[in-house]
């Protein structure tokens, strides 16, 4: 009698093979993209296997963004805890003035080469949402006169007024066009909330309230458009 | 610094969080690494990118603060041997959700294997970029994520989801 197998038999991979999550995740450098490209069109068994490994890829990026985020109090912390460091002298701070400004040329750790004009049209989105916003939010509303920005830049423009709105994080495929995205967005009633971190738009549908049901036939849907290379949940 | 802080702390809390385990210890990482961020600036040497650099300190700082934790008692490699037993494929079955069993299975994975999936495909680095942040070399970066995914697989085939590969 044969036993049933819960354990994967060991093998070596292949050069190809071990490439393939670099694949779904779009960090691999153009001349091993076309490789994994060309490998994959030939070998039935390892596109099945990239089908798997961009499951992974959806849900390990589900996952991780519902982690949430760290509380104010962290913040508060670093930043007494900064206060309180010893003053430093003027050179040290030019010198770190300069190492600021030099890790902001290195804030995009892999932008694509559309990502860059797609980032321009995410900002002139978002200028329109935060305007959309100020003009329809209530006076009654109120900021703590130590609300930090950054930390407001840090979360969803929307967040107070979104409540449960469908929300997705999507990656376009390289070859999409400007106007593509344009029409799509139309389409789907949705709005560029923000976005390219990694690469990757947090959209948001509509101005109303979805199922999970919903959500999910959505997300599918969006899924198959031919320049949607990755469309995931998002909160 | 405000500015570095909004951009990165979110991710750099939830890569610290990953491997602590505890919301806790994970907003006292990330209060740590910007402030070694402020203090060694000037050390900053601008050859990976610079969330490369913060979550190598992350990690850093992350498996210190898993050897002070003297109420669990682990050093790294215990901790790499242990995998959550609150992560119960079976129970993810029972939902009938192989979106939601896949998630717990990554959960499940040991901490080698989570690093290292979290950083492919959610923090997107490459390989060198990984290689430079776990301490490995680049081809031990490969072969840790293959035999992660294999891993990966096993918990899902044990709880009787198959997926057609391997």
């Amino acid at each position: 009698m044969i036993a049933t197998r819960t354990k994967v038999p060991d093998r070596e991979p292949g050069d190809i093979e071990m490439l393939l999550p670099w694949h779904a995740a779009g960090t691999l450098n153009t001349r091993d993209a076309r490789r994994v490209d060309e490998a994959i069109a030939r070998d039935p068994d390892l596109a099945t296997q990239y089908l798997v490994i961009r499951d992974e890829y959806a849900e390990t990026i589900h996952l991780n963004e519902s982690l949430g985020a760290p509380s104010v109090r962290a913040m508060q912390k670093l930043f007494a805890a900064i206060d309180a460091e010893p003053e430093r002298k003027a050179s040290t701070s030019v010198a770190l003035s300069v190492r600021i400004a030099e890790f902001f040329g290195k804030l995009s750790p892999r932008t694509l080469a559309w990502s860059a004009s797609l980032g321009a049209v995410a900002l002139l989105l978002q200028a329109g949402v935060i305007a959309a916003v100020l003009m329809k939010t209530p006076t009654g509303s109120f900021e703590t006169a130590s609300l930090n920005t950054s930390e407001r830049a840090a979360a969803p423009l929307t967040r107070d007024l979104a409540g449960s709105l469908p929300r997705a994080l999507v990656r376009f495929a390289p070859e999409a066009r400007i106007a593509d995205i344009a029409a799509l967005l139309e389409s789907y009633q949705a709005s560029i909330v923000d976005g390219a971190k990694g690469g990757m738009f947090r959209l948001q549908f509509g101005n109303a309230p979805t199922g999970r049901n919903e959500v999910a036939a959505l997300l599918g849907r969006l899924q198959k458009e031919k320049i949607v290379s990755l469309a995931v949940e998002a909160q | 610094m405000q500015v570095l802080y909004g951009r990165h702390h979110v991710r750099v809390f939830r890569f610290g969080l990953r491997l602590v385990r505890d919301e806790q210890v994970a907003e006292d990482l990330i209060s740590e690494v910007f402030l070694d961020v402020w203090r060694q600036a000037g050390k900053f040497e601008g050859r990976s990118a610079v969330s490369t650099w913060l979550l190598a300190i992350t990690r850093f700082k992350a498996l210190s603060a898993l050897r002070r934790r003297k109420d669990i008692g682990l050093d790294e490699d215990a901790a790499n041997a242990i995998e959550d037993a609150s992560d119960d494929p079976a129970v993810a079955v029972q939902k009938k959700d192989t979106s939601e069993a896949l998630r717990r299975c990554l959960t499940g994975l040991s901490p080698d294997h989570r690093e290292v999936i979290d950083l492919v495909y959610y923090h997107e680095k490459s390989v060198e970029e990984v290689a430079e942040i776990v301490g490995i070399p680049e081809n031990t970066v490969k072969t840790r994520l293959f035999y992660a995914r294999k891993k990966l697989a096993e918990l899902l085939k044990a709880a009787g989801i198959e997926r057609g590969w391997p």
